[in-house]
């Protein structure tokens, strides 16, 4: 660490209260500058704003401007009238200051939203869990509100019995809770050619992490007498319209899958598969399906529309890579990243996520030069296996333009890679698995913008 | 010799310990989960391998198919299954030469615009398995196994992959798989298929003076600034990280700690709980916040927009149309059964999902200012 980088400066006094000024002025002075005209404005509408606020408290304007900050001085509505009452809202809510941080389509992605992603808003998010609200969404044909009581799951092919298990049945047995992360496939994926959307929203919201609750699979492998022999392979299948299918392969199924049917605490949200789904640990999302309703052990893969005409990796000789399932170690800053505003210069906490489908993040590194020159950032812990770490990193902005980028390492020793380094090998139209660096660029008006760097 | 042992001991506990439990006494969950019956396995059990398993008997013609097509799926995948309006096409891209080799020559092209199913797709197992089992879009699982076969015959003979008066059936399907253009595209040879696989890149974490020059390669062009809509609303208005105001171009300095956007801030959501009961002016606005919402969950908002036109007409244009006419039973029977395309090259699709009521209000709903 360098010394240097906490020579931040302490108890910076805010210069003027915000809310003196209408947002109007506000934004118009931004824009245009500081002019007579302005400069007139401002002093009537501080001295204004003081005037009411002397009015209220008896006291004089040059007494209160020379006191401090009326959101101290003055009385505020939440420290001198009753509050609302235990349960006013039964199932809680965020802050009506915080509404802007929702799940978005990236608009033209698709035509057909029930076909369709909504993303992550990685960009006001800390720590390592995702809300559960905020968990990105990814249908296939639409959701639904499935009727626990009506959910059953089938389990059949090379076993010893073909069984059904309700939710009670499931809910009975010996469960497990995991933190892991799910990371779509495609996440990163319209940025293998060039840039193309602004937000860290846009370029990695497929990715949520939460504590999911279930049994393991391997468990229910057990007590359907799976053939382990023959048996090589999984298929899991949806409940919903699409009766979404993928193969796992039986060395994942019986190590860390889980069939779960609670997230963070709770059950599963409708728009995540309740009353079940999958989870596979450090595969891509598709495969963790959702309202799982059947699986099948087979001594083959299955090709099902995911695996033979969607989630293959198109490489440059014309051949597609199928079954891609490991999510490789990948990073990513999600303060300050592309489409935010910086206001002024001086101290910043870099802050970001990593994470790797094979195993735990050993290691992040940051570059504030565009990746010439690197230093280790700060590991928040717990630092779990296929699992969102929470990386920060001490940053003193000097107003210069600056390049941001963060590098991940996990525990098989696997660096995450530049994207020219992903382009030799895939070219640039695979769409899928996209774990390149990425790169944020600071302007001298302190605006972030999303760049990639040759 | 005994080091040995002991180190594959060792490693056998670390195997264990990392899978999430032990091997289970499975027999303490008698009573927990029954036997499926056949029935039930045959219910849900539909789906079809590479290697036809689980191919249901049966047969149809690419005639039969095209009707099927025309009424079914023409309207959002096209007459020729080359439509882009709504999903990626499913047809073209594919050659006589694709057939022979099993490689789709086009893969490799800049200049295939879009890659469609046929190029892509090398088992026509896959074919069959999703259209049974998810298609149409609106109305899964209402297909018979004769009617998938003769649907695949078709998109098949739209890529001139079997004739058109081909029958498709479960006894010659194996000889289509030797057709099929991408057959010899796929490889599982990678090492993403599982953890221990070995990855394609090898990438070092070099520290200091590691690139010579650092330069930009690739920037949001300025015409897409505003793209995602206004950032500022899509962050935090406190704090040290703001949204940028992208409906605006950049400022031209540091803004400084006083910065407000000038943006419709915090939308506040309506309250839950706490509303008073509904006034009879609210009605109203409460009763189209409902339509809308039935719209939106009926899959009407994917082709019709208030005002713009999208894949079909805007509700706007359409009330326009109709103004002062009585076509309530017209139109709502056109929602229901399907149109022939009035607007423009794409079809309205059937929806004998909504129930008619619904379709009645709806249709009233776009008719009367949505």
């Amino acid at each position: 660490m360098n010394p240097k980088d906490l020579a931040f400066q302490p108890g910076k006094l805010q210069k003027a209260p915000e809310n003196f000024l209408s947002r109007d002025f506000a934004s118009d002075l931004t824009e245009k500058g500081m002019d007579d005209t302005r400069r007139g404005f401002l002093r009537n509408s501080f001295f204004g704003a003081l005037a009411a606020g002397a009015a209220a408290g008896g006291m004089t304007n040059a007494a209160r401007a020379s006191q401090g900050d009326p959101a101290i001085l003055e009385k505020q509505p939440w420290q001198t009238t009753l509050g609302q009452p235990v349960a006013a809202k039964p199932y809680g809510m965020p802050s009506k200051y915080e509404a802007n941080l929702q799940r978005r389509e990236s608009p033209g992605l698709t035509r057909v939203s029930a076909a369709s992603v909504a993303f992550t808003p990685l960009q006001g998010l800390f720590g390592m869990i995702t809300p559960s609200g905020l968990h990105f969404e990814r249908h296939h044909q639409g959701w639904y509100d499935i009727d626990p009581a009506q959910h059953r799951l089938m389990i059949n092919g090379l076993v010893k019995k073909d069984m059904v298990f309700t939710m009670e049945d499931l809910m009975r047995l010996p469960s497990v809770s995991r933190i892991h992360f799910i990371e779509c496939g495609a996440n990163t994926g319209m940025e293998w050619g060039n840039v193309a959307v602004p937000t860290v929203q846009y370029t990695h919201g497929m990715i949520s992490c939460c504590e999911f609750t279930g049994i393991p699979l391997s468990l229910l492998l057990d007590m359907v007498g799976a053939d382990f022999t023959k048996g090589k392979y999984v298929l899991a299948e949806g409940g919903d319209g699409s009766g979404m299918t993928r193969t796992i392969p039986m060395e994942i199924a019986r190590d860390d899958v889980i069939v779960a049917w609670a997230m963070n605490g709770e059950m599963l949200r409708p728009e995540n598969g309740y009353p079940l789904r999958l989870v596979v640990p450090g595969v891509q999302g598709v495969s963790s399906v959702k309202w799982l309703r059947r699986l099948e052990v087979g001594d083959m893969p299955y090709g099902a529309k995911d695996e033979a005409i969607h989630y293959v990796d198109l490489m440059p000789d014309g051949m597609h890579r199928q079954y891609t399932s490991i999510q490789e170690c990948k990073s990513v800053i999600t303060t300050p990243s592309g489409g935010q505003q910086l206001l002024t210069t001086g101290f910043y906490n870099i802050s970001g996520i990593a994470w790797s489908g094979r195993g735990k993040i050993k290691r992040v590194d940051v570059s504030v030069d565009g990746g010439r020159n690197w230093r280790e950032a700060r590991m928040e812990s717990p630092i779990l296996t296929k699992a969102l770490t929470r990386f920060n990193f001490n940053w003193v902005w000097d107003g210069k333009p600056a390049i941001l980028q963060s590098r991940a390492i996990d525990d098989t020793g696997y660096v995450q890679p530049p994207i020219r380094m992903l382009r030799e090998v895939r070219g640039t139209r695979s769409i899928y698995h996209n774990n390149a660096i990425q790169s944020w660029k600071v302007d001298t008006n302190g605006e972030v913008s999303n760049v990639q760097v040759g | 010799m005994f080091k040995l042992v002991k180190t594959m001991t060792s490693l056998a506990a670390l195997v264990l310990a990392s899978s999430l439990v032990q091997a289970q006494n499975v027999t303490e969950f008698a009573g927990i989960g029954r036997l499926a019956t056949p029935a039930e396995v045959k219910a849900w059990d539909i789906d079809v391998r590479p290697d036809f398993k689980g191919l249901p008997k049966g047969s149809g013609t690419a005639d039969q198919g095209q009707q099927l097509w025309d009424a079914q799926c023409a309207s959002c995948h096209g007459t020729f299954g080359e439509s882009n309006e709504v999903f990626t096409p499913l047809v073209g891209g594919t050659s006589a030469k694709d057939i022979e080799t099993g490689r789709v020559a086009s893969l490799t092209s800049p200049n295939q615009p879009q890659r469609t199913t046929l190029m892509k797709v090398p088992t026509v197992s896959t074919l069959y398995d999703y259209i049974y089992r998810a298609m149409p879009w609106n109305a899964p699982r209402s297909l018979s196994a004769d009617d998938t076969y003769a649907l695949v015959a078709y998109m098949l003979a739209l890529g001139e992959i079997v004739p058109e008066d081909f029958t498709l059936s479960d006894k010659n399907i194996a000889e289509v798989q030797k057709r099929m253009p991408n057959r010899n595209g796929m490889t599982d040879k990678h090492g993403m298929w599982t953890v221990s696989g070995t990855p394609d890149v090898k990438a070092t974490a070099c520290m200091t003076n590691c690139v010579a020059e650092v330069k930009i390669t690739s920037t949001l062009p300025d015409f897409a600034r505003n793209a995602h809509n206004n950032l500022a609303e899509q962050d935090r208005t406190f704090g040290p990280y703001r949204g940028s105001d992208s409906t605006k171009p950049p400022l031209k300095a540091l803004p400084g700690a006083n910065y407000v956007a000038n943006v419709s801030t915090v939308k506040t959501a309506a309250p839950a709980s706490q509303t008073t009961p509904a006034k009879p002016a609210a009605a109203a606005s409460a009763d189209n916040a409902a339509l809308q919402q039935s719209f939106t969950k009926n899959n009407c908002a994917a082709c019709h927009a208030p005002a713009a036109k999208g894949v079909g007409p805007s509700n706007a244009d359409v009330a326009k149309k109709y103004k002062d006419q009585d076509v309530l039973a017209k139109l709502s029977a056109k929602v229901k059964n399907g149109g022939s395309g009035a607007w423009g090259m794409i079809p309205m699709p059937p929806h004998p999902q909504v129930p008619d009521d619904e379709i009645n209000r709806l249709v009233k709903w776009m008719l009367t200012g949505s």
